[in-house]
């Protein structure tokens, strides 16, 4: 197993002392440390990667006396696991995180989403929350700001989901906080100026905030000197499947596949999912793809297939999980991914023709473009992927009534 | 049910109302609650959150149906969830599904004779890098074999 003492990375997987950051944020001007998280070029780690300086500058210039943070920590995209390593092994990070956004946003209460899979989690968590209240990094005044005029109030809460992967989508999630079944919202408004309780609302993965952290102890000239051009710092990547280490790595963006593999000593590896099952699977001939905005982004997935896996049964795994999760609230995606799921096991009888499968795809192509989140939008990218990347292995041999490998046939 | 667990009831439900609040947003943890308690929300529950938070008791029923941790219907007093998603498939999930199945004696989506336990799939659990994973309950068991997942369940009361 590992922990915190044998991790190594540049950026989140360093030394912190906790509180350091919240202490010199609150020396500056909320100004300041927007500028310093603007100058970082820091982009949301949860999968679609918007810059976090122009939400926290929405949300402060947002005019209401009532603002709130949003920790999402609902982490359900399959083969990741980050938000739990740094949610249990650098809480530190991610509540230093949520303070100097409150701060910058002016919000005074901060909520974490967690996903009711983590709740055993729960307790530790509260307990870390009621100690560093007591050190006075949370609750009233914090720090003793500022001594003759009002101080920075903010509190934590932490709010258990009940098992539901749609919940991570940002508007569904203020819905289930809300007391309602979490079924995305249309868009604008955006959570910035209506979020929950209709109140301006930043929202930001578990990584990101550990981020802001690091970024406000080191500058963000020092963040941005990590990584590339477009895509700074360093990203958490949840590596599973086939190799003999698998595991959460800190590595900088710009990393490839084929580094990647190493790293986690993968052999004989047959294809390559980032992204979990809304990401896209990679053959061999793509391996030297890098990892980041200006190639691949991804929220940090990675599942490793070696040459005994069977592709279409991975394809199967991943439609079945979206037919069980879409929220059902549009007909894109509600019934879409029953058609594509159809279709995968329709191959699996070799009962297909080519012309079907070819308009399934194109059904794909319309659920990216006609679904109302990103559920939907994404849901098709495997099917797409996995059919164009493994067409000789899935429709051209045959082979797939006589299959071999176990590549998730849901003990059915 | 009876008149007394009637009134139990009601006063375990005013009890988290008046922890929690009566806005709307306290529907969810309220429910979690009784869920924990009562391993389901039974009808009753349903009617009496609905008066105290002033909503309607269908609302309550559709967000219980749309949550896969929260029942109308009682379930065993232990329930066993094992990730069917990829990354345990591929580290033998189907083989300690069928030695558990074999072990209880019932398939998953069952719940046994008696009441001790009811076996489910789940998706992802956030453990893929130490699959197989299981969940009993709010416990979770991570890197399985068939033989250690039943001598875990055999452990349960
Ligand atoms: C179906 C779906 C599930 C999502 N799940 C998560 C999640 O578990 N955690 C997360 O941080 N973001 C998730 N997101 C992305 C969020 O909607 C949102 O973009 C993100 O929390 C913003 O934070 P960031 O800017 O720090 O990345 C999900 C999006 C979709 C469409
Ligand atoms: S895309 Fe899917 S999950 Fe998203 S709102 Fe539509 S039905 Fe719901
Ligand atoms: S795939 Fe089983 S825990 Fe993620």
């Amino acid at each position: 197993m590992q922990n915190r003492k044998n991790r190594k990375g540049a950026v989140l997987f360093t030394d912190y002392n906790r509180g350091r950051s919240i202490k010199k944020a609150l020396s500056m001007s909320r100004e300041e440390v927007l500028f310093e998280i603007k100058e970082s070029k820091l982009k949301g780690r949860g999968g679609a990667g918007f810059p976090t300086s122009t939400k926290w500058m929405l949300t402060a210039a947002a005019k209401s006396d009532v603002k709130y943070v949003i920790c999402n920590a609902d982490e359900g995209e399959p083969g990741t696991f980050k938000d739990r390593v740094l949610l249990s092994e650098y809480p530190d990070l991610v509540f230093d995180g949520m303070v100097i956004a409150g701060y910058v946003i002016g919000a005074k209460e901060g909520i974490v989403y967690l996903r009711g899979e983590y709740e055993y989690m729960l307790d530790s968590l509260n307990e870390y929350l009621e100690v560093i209240r007591k050190e006075n990094l949370l609750g009233k005044n914090i720090l003793g700001k500022d001594k003759s005029k009002e101080g920075f109030d903010f509190d934590i809460r932490i709010h258990l989901g009940n098992g539901a992967y749609v919940c991570g989508e940002e508007t569904a999630l203020i819905e289930s906080l809300e007391g309602h079944r979490g079924e995305a919202r249309n868009r604008p408004p955006f959570p910035v100026n209506s979020g929950f309780k209709g109140k301006p609302t930043t929202v930001n993965n578990v990584e990101t905030l550990a981020a802001v952290t690091k970024i406000i102890e080191n500058s963000g000239k020092w963040y941005q000197e990590h990584g590339t051009d477009k895509s700074t710092g360093s990203k958490l990547f949840s590596v599973s499947g086939d190799c003999e280490k698998p595991g959460v790595y800190e590595l900088p963006w710009g990393t490839k596949i084929s580094e990647l593999l190493k790293i986690v000593s993968a052999k004989n590896t047959k294809a390559v999912q980032v992204g979990g099952a809304s990401g896209i699977c990679l053959d061999k001939s793509q391996f030297n793809r890098t990892l980041g905005y200006e190639d691949m982004p991804t929220g940090g997935s990675i599942i490793v297939f070696n040459e005994s896996r069977n592709m279409l049964k991975v394809l199967k795994n991943f439609m079945e999980f979206f037919v069980e999760e879409s929220c059902g609230q549009c007909t894109p995606c509600r019934i879409g991914n029953v058609k594509l799921l159809e279709g995968v096991k329709m191959i699996e009888r070799n009962e297909f023709t080519f012309n079907y499968i070819n308009k399934l795809k194109e059904l794909g192509a319309t659920m990216q473009v006609a679904s109302k989140c990103g559920l939907g939008q994404s849901s098709p990218n495997s099917f797409i992927s996995i059919l164009e990347n493994f067409k000789d292995e899935i429709l051209n041999t045959g082979l797939n009534s006589t299959s071999f490998g176990n590549g998730g046939n849901n003990g059915k | 049910m009876l008149v007394q667990e009637k009134n139990s009831l009601t006063e375990e439900i005013e009890k988290y109302v008046e922890e929690l609040g009566k806005d709307r947003s306290a529907l969810l943890e309220i429910l979690h609650l009784l869920q924990k308690k009562h391993r389901c929300i039974p009808d009753f529950a349903q009617q009496e959150v609905a008066r105290l938070l002033d909503i309607h008791p269908v609302e309550v029923f559709s967000v219980i149906t749309f949550y896969s941790f929260l029942n109308a219907e009682p379930k065993g007093r232990n329930i066993v969830r094992v990730c069917q998603t990829i990354s345990c498939d591929m580290k033998g999930k189907d083989n300690l599904c069928n030695a558990i199945e074999r072990e209880i004696g019932i398939k998953f989506g069952e719940t046994s004779k008696d009441n001790k336990f009811t076996l489910e799939y789940t998706n992802c659990l956030g453990l893929c890098d130490q699959g197989p994973a299981m969940a009993v309950n709010d416990r979770v068991y991570t890197s399985l074999t068939p033989e250690k997942a039943v001598e875990i369940l055999n452990g349960v009361k």
